[in-house]
């Protein structure tokens, strides 16, 4: 009986195989198969350059992110909460009745209220 | 007993805990010990996903998905953006333990006995005998069970409205600290 929840997993757990495999062998084709380059320092100078029509890169790569990208993720991970909330209460959602709907209406006024409040402040515009 | 017949030995159950098992501490030891502060947030991922292994042997599906979606797919997301936000995080490479490593390793130790001391007490020596049984209406239909106690005044329904109001003020602290006070200068962000 116990092992009957592990054989319902057991698609995931393949599908999490492949990919490890899959994630592993790539890069291991990669490194034994192809050319192997010479170190930034050692070959010329314009071998690590961009190809001919790309632009040539200017500053570092990992610069600070602008901080309205914070702002979103941290919109998303609310919204990620309440799904997770509205999930359980969907599935029973017949069962539940008017006063269900009730508990859930109150529950999204004042999660929504904070949305609007966002949106009112005009912290969704990207600019 | 040899290590042989004592891996033969376990059950498959046995087998996917010890790996989970693994991933966490490992993936969670490279966390305190990696001196790259952004390797360290994608290592706290894989320990994510070890513990949503650990809840699946525990029969609570809804959360390991809970935990998939919101500490895997969220929660990382948001700290390898505030570490991507916070200026020279990415690059600098320190060592990550600090004067209060000591206080930080006893308070590690004491929240680890306090809890263990509770599930002891709670299920006595059936803790390590096996895992506490699970009802079998809750292993059939554990979603729908837990959508009816939210909305039920006798069970979760006032949690559960208390819990908008967490997520509400939690949206407005994060809000006012990465409120737009002054226009930076891209160029200015380079320095």
């Amino acid at each position: 009986m116990e092992n009957q929840i592990l054989i319902d997993y057991l698609p995931i757990a393949v599908l999490f195989g492949i990919a490890l495999f899959f994630a592993l062998l790539i890069p291991a084709l990669s490194l034994s198969l192809g050319p192997k380059p010479k170190p930034i320092d050692e070959a010329p100078i314009h071998k690590y350059m961009p190809y001919e029509s790309g632009i040539v890169a200017i500053g570092e790569a990992q610069r600070r992110l602008p901080v309205k990208f914070y702002r979103i993720a941290v919109l998303f991970i609310l919204f990620d909460v309440d799904i997770i909330l509205l999930v359980p209460w969907a599935i029973s959602f017949r069962q539940l009745g008017m006063f269900g709907l009730a508990v859930m209406g109150l529950f999204m006024f004042l999660f929504l209220l904070g949305d609007l409040w966002v949106w009112k402040k005009g912290l969704l515009e990207w600019e | 007993m040899t290590f042989l017949t004592f891996l033969t030995s376990l059950t498959s159950e046995q087998v996917v805990f010890i790996l989970a098992s693994i991933l966490t501490i490992g993936a969670a030891l490279v966390v305190v010990t990696n001196r790259n502060l952004f390797h360290a947030a994608l290592a706290l991922m894989a320990s994510f996903l070890g513990v949503a292994g650990i809840y699946i042997t525990l029969d609570a599906g809804f959360l390991a998905a809970a935990q998939l979606l919101v500490y895997i797919g969220a929660i990382s997301i948001l700290i390898i953006f505030a570490i991507m936000v916070t200026r020279r995080m990415m690059q600098v490479s320190e060592s990550p333990f600090n004067s209060q490593r000591g206080l930080g390793f006893f308070v590690a130790v004491a929240g680890f006995l306090i809890v263990a001391v509770v599930i002891l007490q709670w299920f006595g020596g059936e803790a390590f005998a096996a895992k506490p049984p699970v009802a079998p209406a809750v292993l059939s239909n554990a979603v729908a069970a837990l959508g009816v106690s939210f909305v039920n005044p006798n069970a979760f329904a006032l949690p559960f409205i208390v819990i908008s109001i967490l997520l509400l003020a939690a949206l407005i602290g994060a809000i006012y600290i990465a409120w737009p006070r002054q226009r930076i200068d891209p160029a200015e962000d380079e320095a």
